[in-house]
């Protein structure tokens, strides 16, 4: 299937069949990945469907847009299980979760589930000017960060929003050279140093196998 | 020098304003970020013999609250809340020393810090500016504070309060490390800490020990406010 990111950062992506016991319900930036996971193993027992990847500029939203879901899709599956991770909420989605009854990833951000929540908390003190971006973020860096900060109408203000961090890490999910390069022109427009760190899918494939 | 009217396409010479049309104006020129302008019209009402101190809470504190009114509202966004936010640095450059020189009410003291791992200073440094704009004199120990940083500017300014703030969910529990540090040092209750940043809220402010979780700047100059004037009346009562 051809996911457009634009409209997985914009509507989400709603592909809830209803033929899995399972639902995943997840942020539209993790769609590709999960599906990827999904052929792999063939977990043919999960459906997936994605909220909007760009409630994460207004994290606040995110707690009640996934209540909102679940309550919808509830009567059809055995389980439901929410693919994100804390995303900004300060402990609110995780607790809205457990007032739900719905599982959800463990970590902070995507970025650290994929790198791998132990291995990102344990450099997080010596890493922590820098700025990160997955495979989606990559691809979609206008959407979520030139212009949601505005710089694509004011530059000017690009180091008061990025003065204090020293590199751009992209953490990569697949090997594409072409994403790299992109990555690499984004660590440039924000005056950054430029990493790539391979990640795969990291936390999100062994959470997502041990959902039966 | 000129301001475009979008609306009209007028341009408007800010020097021939009269003082009643030129501080709503210059709320104007705030709101559009316009810093130039700002400028201009801070040096226009000192050459009118206005006072620094009316300069600022009058044209400057009174623009800068319409624009966290609208940001609050879901109006205006950060990156225009930042241009605004620059214009009234700006006029606050020129105004600094002459409130220096002239005296302005001072209503308290204030430390202030972005947390230990962290570096995102933006809110931060809004609440600074507004805290000074509203009469407070503010110490910013930067990004970055581990808890001694926190525990010795307290020891060596003595303020009223102490500001901590945070943005990433990984971060902002070392505000309870620096509450949990004043708390076993015995000099928790000698200040008021308020706490600020988008993963907070006041749940989590409650939990933590602090008196009070601001959710913008605004929001944290009236509670500096209110906290600070009840200080004063326990310690005057």
């Amino acid at each position: 299937m051809q996911i457009d990111d634009d409209r997985l950062t914009e509507h989400g992506l709603d592909a809830a069949a209803g033929q899995g016991r399972v639902l995943l319900l997840a942020c539209g930036a993790l769609a590709h990945e999960i599906l990827a996971l999904k052929r792999a193993n063939g977990w043919a027992h999960m459906d997936l469907t994605c909220l909007p990847a760009n409630l994460h500029l207004y994290p606040e939203k995110i707690p009640a847009a996934v209540e909102a879901a679940v309550e919808k899709h509830r009567a059809a599956y055995a389980q439901i299980f929410v693919v994100y991770a804390d995303c900004g909420t300060g402990g609110l989605l995780q607790a809205k979760c457990a007032e739900l009854g719905v599982g959800m990833l463990e970590g902070p951000h995507c970025y650290s589930f994929f790198e791998g929540n132990a291995t990102f908390a344990a450099h997080a003190e010596e890493e922590f000017s820098a700025f990160y971006l997955t495979d989606f973020l990559v691809k979609q860096f206008d959407a979520f960060v030139w212009k949601p900060m505005g710089l694509d109408r004011h530059p000017e203000l690009r180091d008061m929003y990025f003065g204090n961090y020293t590199k751009l890490v992209y953490l990569a999910q697949t090997e594409d050279p072409a994403l790299d390069a992109r990555a690499r022109d984004c660590a440039g427009r924000l005056g950054l140093a430029y990493e790539r760190r391979f990640t795969g899918y990291g936390d999100l494939a062994a959470e997502l196998a041990r959902i039966g | 020098m000129v301001t475009n009217m979008s609306d009209e396409d007028e341009e408007i010479i800010l020097s021939e304003l009269p003082d009643e049309d030129l501080v709503p104006q210059m709320h104007d020129d705030l709101y559009d970020g316009l810093k130039d302008e700002v400028v201009e019209g801070v040096n226009i009402l000192l050459e009118r013999g206005w006072t620094p101190y009316r300069i600022l809470t009058e044209a400057l504190v009174g623009g800068m609250k319409i624009v966290g009114e609208d940001f609050r509202d879901g109006i205006l966004f950060v990156p225009e809340v930042l241009l605004a936010a620059n214009s009234m640095k700006a006029g606050m450059s020129i105004l600094k020393p002459l409130l220096v020189e002239t005296g302005a009410p001072r209503v308290g003291k204030m430390v202030i810090g972005t947390v230990k791992g962290d570096i995102h200073d933006i809110g931060k440094n809004l609440v600074s500016m507004m805290m000074e704009g509203a009469g407070f004199e503010v110490v910013d120990l930067g990004i970055n504070n581990p808890v001694e940083n926190y525990l010795e500017a307290l020891d060596t300014e003595q303020p009223d309060i102490l500001g901590m703030s945070a943005l990433l969910t990984t971060t902002m529990p070392y505000m309870k490390v620096v509450i949990d540090a004043m708390v076993e040092k015995g000099v928790r209750d000698d200040y008021i800490v308020l706490v600020g940043g988008a993963p907070l809220n006041e749940e989590f402010g409650r939990a933590i020990g602090a008196d009070a979780y601001c959710r913008d700047a605004a929001v944290a100059v009236e509670t500096a406010k209110t906290l600070v004037g009840r200080k004063h009346n326990q310690m005057h009562a």
